[in-house]
């Protein structure tokens, strides 16, 4: 994987450069949207409940046992918009949408339709890169900020009704907001739109090296969603770090 | 024809010296190779001898470990060349891009190139399809076609680029074989009226003796012999004479 990374990085700048003609390459962008949309909103928000059920659950009898039951609120909101929510979408989008590029790109580079469209002087990375990479960058970042809030009400609602909690909706959410501030959702989507380009760039190159039949596909597949899952989660350390030098 | 606007001359390519191993493993060991304008040149082999790696040498897919390819005695590997001429490969398998309709392939390069208005693309493409007897298919789907209208979908698509040089994978291979006898008219067809270069790989003796101009004989990465069909089937050579006599020879001759 990693003696990839030139490979990746030129990759990703290519469909950079290639941004200017995003505009010709709108419809195959929304179809990717529309599709990626349909693919990930319900998993999304029922993922995003449950864990902002169970980061309360973990803290919250702490804090309550400590008298910091005002705090749980603000931590829970936090740790969602900050870190679990752009990093499980993340996850969950590089397995359910990378893995579909992945397998598309690499079927077409097993049954030689990639070989074609270099013969037709078409570039690789425009027609299949770059709408991907951009729909990617919509869809993970939009699906983020819906899974915050989702994650905040699964966290509110364990808060609620867990005995050893006990924080009403109200106290929950005024706290949330003494401590969340816009700037920590704006950091929460610029990790999505880190993480968005990231699988878009694994994904479609693991798909264009595919070698070797329905079994290469397979392969291509599980390294695509292997391969940016732990890339993801390295950079989440750097970008973290990075976005920390911004004081909200 | 009806199209007005006149063609650019078909062109030469010549190989000199071609060699390409995969991890070690030599597959084309110095192939040179004169193709005349306009010609069919069908370059037959057992399976594995090197033919599909040859024509993505030509078509510039995969890059020579040694050698060189000239296109009207320019290397395709300097700059501009590959653009300065249009050329077309027919894959073995049509290629057809799965998510497109039978008439958005066709029409691809125009497309993608915005060559031509949309209205006209439609025209071009419905003129090609019934070239090749797919009339009204447009708005079917690769994967609602048989292998032999895949194969002929994907000769429109190069048409519609209007080749100088045309190079054909196995086109009838896993055809029945009436298939097979009209995409080798087909070829044939298109080669004269249009006069496109076309180079054919195949090990279809019927096909190469019935449509080559010339046949040239690859045999583990090598070219055995280059020739008519007459002076093919003429050779003394015993190699030459074992591949094109082979024969299905299970029952036993009666007394
Ligand atoms: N990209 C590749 N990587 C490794 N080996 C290859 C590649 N392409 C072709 N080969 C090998 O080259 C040899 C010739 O292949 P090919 O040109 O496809 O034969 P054929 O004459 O049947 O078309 C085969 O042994 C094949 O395994
Ligand atoms: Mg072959």
């Amino acid at each position: 994987m990693f003696r990839d990374i030139g490979q990746l990085v030129l990759l990703a700048w290519q469909t950079f450069l290639a941004l200017p003609q995003v505009w010709r390459q709108r419809r195959k962008v929304f179809e990717q949207l529309f599709e990626m949309g349909n693919a990930s909103l319900f998993v999304a928000c029922i993922v995003s409940l449950f864990i902002g059920g169970v980061i309360t659950l973990q803290t919250g009898p702490t804090l309550v046992e400590r008298g910091l039951a005002s705090a749980v609120g603000g931590l829970v909101g936090l740790s969602i918009c900050r870190e679990l929510g752009p990093v499980m979408m993340a996850i969950l989008i590089a397995g359910r949408i990378g893995s579909a590029i992945a397998a598309e790109i690499g079927s077409m580079a097993v049954y030689q339709e990639i070989d074609a469209l270099r013969t037709m002087n078409i570039s690789i990375v425009r027609y299949l890169v770059l709408p991907r990479v951009v729909a990617i960058s919509i869809a993970l970042p939009a699906l983020v900020v819906f899974a915050i809030m989702v994650g905040w009400l699964g966290g509110a609602i364990a808060a609620n009704y867990n005995t050893q909690i006990a924080i009403s909706y109200q106290s929950f959410f005024t706290n949330l907001r003494q401590v969340v501030e816009v700037g920590d959702v704006v950091k929460g989507i610029i990790k999505a739109f880190v993480f968005a380009v990231v699988i878009g760039i694994v994904t479609c190159h693991q798909g264009l090296k595919t070698i070797g039949g329905p079994r290469g596909i397979g392969r291509s597949v599980t390294k695509a969603v292997v391969n940016s899952i732990v890339l993801i989660l390295i950079l989440d350390y750097f970008v973290t770090r990075i976005l920390m030098e911004f004081k909200s | 024809m009806s199209d007005p606007t006149p063609r650019d001359p078909s062109v030469n390519v010549t190989i000199r010296g071609l060699r390409k191993s995969f991890g070690g493993e030599p597959v084309l060991k110095g192939i040179d190779l004169d193709i005349r304008r306009g010609e069919i040149f069908v370059i037959m082999g057992p399976s594995g001898s090197g033919k599909s790696v040859l024509l993505k040498h030509i078509i510039g897919l995969e890059t020579p470990d040694a050698g060189e390819i000239l296109i009207e005695g320019e290397s395709i590997q300097s700059p501009g060349v590959m653009d300065k001429y249009r050329m077309a490969m027919v894959f073995q398998s049509g290629a057809l891009l799965n998510s497109l309709t039978v008439g958005e392939n066709v029409g691809l390069y125009l497309t993608e190139h915005r060559l031509k208005p949309r209205a006209e693309i439609a025209r071009i493409v419905a003129d090609k399809l019934e070239l090749v007897g797919l009339k009204g298919r447009e708005d079917m789907y690769p994967s609602e076609l048989s292998g032999g209208m895949k194969k002929r979908a994907a000769i429109a698509r190069s048409l519609v680029i209007e080749p100088q040089l045309i190079l054909y994978d196995e086109p009838t291979s896993e055809l029945d074989p009436l298939m097979a006898v009209t995409i080798g008219e087909e070829i044939l067809s298109l080669n004269r009226r249009i006069h496109v270069t076309s180079i054919v790989v195949s090990h279809d003796r019927e096909l190469a003796f019935g449509i080559a101009d010339r046949i040239a004989l690859i045999n583990e990465g090598t070219i055995i012999l280059v020739g008519t069909p007459d002076e093919l089937r003429a050779s003394a050579e015993p190699i030459v004479q074992k591949f094109l006599t082979a024969d299905h020879k299970l029952k036993p001759k009666q007394p």
